[in-house]
C-alpha cells in the first residue's frame, strides 16, 4: 500500500486545536501543522518537542565570549600592546573592564546571528529555498493540518473518517 | 481565599526578631566608634535596603497598572502585602536622617553647619560649601518630605483602589481600572525624578565630595530587583501552602525572568558607572571606587559576583526559573547580595576606617529587620483575598500561558 498525506483544511486556529485533540485522543499522529501565524498551544497537543534553540544560541553567545577574549590578548596585549589613556596595557586581567563592552557585543553579535542562521537551516527557509508548505493558503487565512499513514496505523479512508467527525472544510489527499 | 498567619511562620519571624534583637543589643554593646556611628550607619543600611524592597515594589505595582499588565493581576495582592512594609521603612529611613540633621552622628558629614561656614577654619569644606545650594538642611528636609509623602500616599491610594475593585462590576469596575491606569502613569513620572534625587540624598551626599550622574539608576535596579525576589519567593511560599491555586508555572516563570532581567540592569547600570570612572581615571571621580577597591575589596567584588554571576548562570534557563525550590534559593543569595550592596554603598563612607566587614551587629540588625518585614507582610496579606474579586484582566490573568 503505497503510503499517503491526508490535508485538513480549518478556517479558524480555535477549530482546529479541537480537531487536533480530537484526532491525537483517537491515537492519530499530526506530522504537523501549516498555519499563517504560529497557534498559541498548538504544540503541546501534537506533541511538537520543546526547541533546543535556546541551548545553541547559549553555545553560540560563549563561543562568541571566547573568541573575544582571545582576539582582545593577542591583538591589545600580546602581539601590540597598546598603551591608550595610560592604562597599564601588559595583561588581559588589567585591561579587562575596557574590553567588557566589546566582549558584551561580541557575545550578543555571534549568539544572535547563529541562532537566526540555525533556524533558518533548521527550518529549511534559508534565502532561495523553494516552499515546503502543501497549499499556498497557508500563508493567507487557512490552517492545514498534515496526518501522513506511514506515521499512524491507521490506513487513509479512517484517518478522513475521523477528520470528517470534525469541523473541517475540505479534505486532500494525495499519494507519496 | 484569605491568608491565615499561621502560628509556625509567627513564631518564625518573631524568632527572627528576636534573635536578630539579641545580636543587635551585644553588637550596640560592642560599637566604640564616635556617636554610635556604626549602630546608626547599620539602621539606615537595614531601613534603607528594606524600605528599597517596598518602594521597588511600589513602582513595579504602579508599572503594572499603567502598563495594564494582565497576567499580574493574578500576584497583585502580594505586591499590595509588601506594601505594608513601606511606612516603616520609611519611618526607619526618616529616623536616621533626623538624627543626623539633629547632629546625634556624622553619618552625613554636610549635614554639619561648621562644614560650610567660612570663618571656621577648622572644619569649612570648600568642596561641600559648594554645593550647599542644593545640599542644605531645610532644602533637603521638603525634598525627603516630598518624596515620603507621595509614596506613602499612593500606596495607600492603590491598596484602597485595588480593594474596592473587588466590590465593582461592569462600566465602574472599568473606569475605576482605568483610574488607577492613570494614576499609575502619573506615579511613575514623579518616581523617574525622585528614585534618582532620593539616592542622591540619602546615599551619594554620605561621600559628599563624590558625584556620579548613573549613581540613581544604580540604585534604583537594586531596589528593583530586591523588590522583584521577594515577590517571588512570597508568591512561592503561598502556593506551597495551597493559598494562590490559580497561580501557575507561567506566573512564577515571569516572576523569575523579571528577577533575572533586572538583575542584568543592575549589573549594567554597576558597570556602566564603574567603567567610565576607570577609564578616565580623573582624580575626584575615582575616591568612590578606590575606598571600596582598596580598603574592602572583597566585600566589593563578592557583591558584584552575587548580583551578577549568580542570577545570569543559575537563572538562564527556562527550567530553572519554573522550579520553585531552586528559584526559592537562588533569590535568598541575591537578596543577601543587595543587602550587601548597600552596606558596601553606605558603609565605607560612614565609617571610614572603622568599617570591618560584616559583623554581629550587621547581622543582627539584618534579621532583626528581615523579621520585621516577614511579620509586617504576612500580617497585610491576612487583610483581604489573596486572589482579587474583581477586575478587568482577571479572566485573561488566571489563563496565562507561556
Amino acid at each position: 500500500m503505497a503510503n499517503k498525506v491526508v490535508y485538513a483544511v480549518y478556517d479558524d486556529p480555535e477549530v482546529l486545536k479541537g480537531a487536533a485533540r480530537t484526532l491525537v485522543g483517537a491515537g492519530v499522529k499530526v506530522r504537523d501543522v501549516f498555519s499563517p501565524f504560529p497557534v498559541h498551544g498548538l504544540d503541546p497537543i501534537i506533541g511538537v518537542k520543546r526547541t533546543r534553540l535556546a541551548i545553541a544560541s547559549f553555545m553560540y553567545g560563549m563561543t562568541g565570549l571566547a573568541l573575544s577574549m582571545l582576539g582582545f590578548w593577542y591583538f591589545m596585549i600580546y602581539d601590540w600592546p597598546m598603551n591608550i589613556g595610560g592604562k597599564p596595557s601588559f595583561t588581559l586581567y588589567q585591561n579587562l573592564p575596557a574590553f567588557i563592552p566589546v566582549a558584551f557585543e561580541f557575545t550578543v553579535f555571534c549568539a544572535a546571528h547563529g541562532m537566526a542562521i540555525t533556524y533558518l537551516i533548521r527550518n529549511k527557509t534559508l534565502p532561495g529555498m523553494p516552499a515546503r508548505n502543501p497549499d499556498p493558503r497557508s500563508t493567507d487565512d487557512k490552517f492545514i493540518m498534515e496526518v501522513r499513514t506511514e506515521d499512524n496505523h491507521l490506513g487513509a479512508e479512517a484517518i478522513v473518517g475521523l477528520l470528517r467527525g470534525t469541523p473541517v472544510l475540505e479534505i486532500n489527499e494525495r499519494e507519496r | 481565599m484569605n491568608f491565615t498567619f499561621s502560628k509556625r511562620a509567627r513564631t518564625i519571624s518573631i524568632a527572627l526578631m528576636a534573635i536578630g534583637a539579641a545580636a543587635t543589643v551585644i553588637g550596640i554593646l560592642g560599637d566604640h566608634t564616635d556617636h554610635h556611628q556604626r549602630t546608626w550607619a547599620n539602621l539606615f543600611v537595614n531601613g534603607f535596603f528594606f524600605f528599597g524592597i517596598a518602594l521597588g515594589t511600589l513602582f513595579f505595582y504602579a508599572l503594572q497598572n499603567a502598563t495594564e499588565t494582565a497576567w499580574s493581576v493574578m500576584v497583585k495582592r502580594v505586591y499590595e502585602g509588601i506594601l505594608g512594609f513601606l511606612p516603616i521603612g520609611a519611618g526607619v529611613v526618616v529616623l536616621c536622617l533626623a538624627a543626623g540633621s539633629l547632629g546625634l552622628h556624622h553619618i552625613w558629614h554636610w549635614m554639619d553647619p561648621r562644614v560650610t561656614d567660612p570663618t571656621n577654619a577648622e572644619h569649612y569644606d570648600a568642596l561641600i560649601a559648594g554645593k550647599s545650594a542644593f545640599l542644605n538642611l531645610p532644602f533637603f528636609w521638603v525634598r525627603t518630605i516630598a518624596y515620603m509623602a507621595t509614596f506613602i500616599l499612593f500606596a495607600r491610594w492603590f491598596r484602597k483602589q485595588s480593594l474596592a475593585l473587588d466590590e465593582l462590576s461592569g462600566e465602574a469596575l472599568v473606569k475605576r481600572h482605568l483610574l488607577m491606569y492613570r494614576r499609575g502613569a502619573l506615579f511613575l513620572v514623579l518616581f523617574a525624578v525622585f528614585s534618582s534625587i532620593l539616592a542622591w540624598d540619602w546615599l551619594m551626599s554620605i561621600d559628599a565630595h563624590w558625584f556620579s550622574t548613573l549613581f540613581g539608576w544604580y540604585v534604583f535596579s537594586g531596589m528593583w530587583v530586591s523588590a522583584m525576589v521577594t515577590a517571588v519567593v512570597l508568591v512561592l511560599y503561598l502556593r506551597r501552602k495551597g493559598y494562590m491555586p490559580q497561580v501557575n508555572n507561567s506566573h512564577v516563570h515571569d516572576m523569575g525572568k523579571w528577577v533575572f532581567a533586572i538583575s542584568f540592569l543592575w549589573s549594567y547600570l554597576w558597570f556602566s558607572q564603574f567603567m567610565l570612572i576607570w577609564y578616565a581615571n580623573i582624580p575626584e571621580e575615582v575616591t568612590w571606587f578606590q575606598s571600596r577597591i582598596d580598603h574592602h575589596p572583597g566585600l566589593l567584588w563578592t557583591m558584584f559576583f552575587i548580583n551578577f554571576a549568580v542570577p545570569m548562570v543559575l537563572l538562564m534557563s527556562r527550567d530553572a526559573k519554573r522550579n520553585p525550590r531552586f528559584l526559592i534559593g537562588v533569590g535568598a543569595v541575591i537578596i543577601v547580595g543587595h543587602w550587601l550592596d548597600v552596606l558596601q554603598i553606605v558603609m565605607p563612607g560612614a565609617l571610614g576606617h572603622h568599617f570591618h566587614g560584616v559583623g554581629l551587629l550587621e547581622v543582627g540588625m539584618f534579621l532583626l529587620f528581615l523579621g520585621l518585614l516577614i511579620h509586617t507582610v504576612l500580617t497585610t496579606l491576612t487583610k483581604a483575598p489573596l486572589t482579587p474579586v474583581q477586575h478587568p484582566y482577571l479572566e485573561e490573568a488566571v489563563h496565562h500561558s507561556i
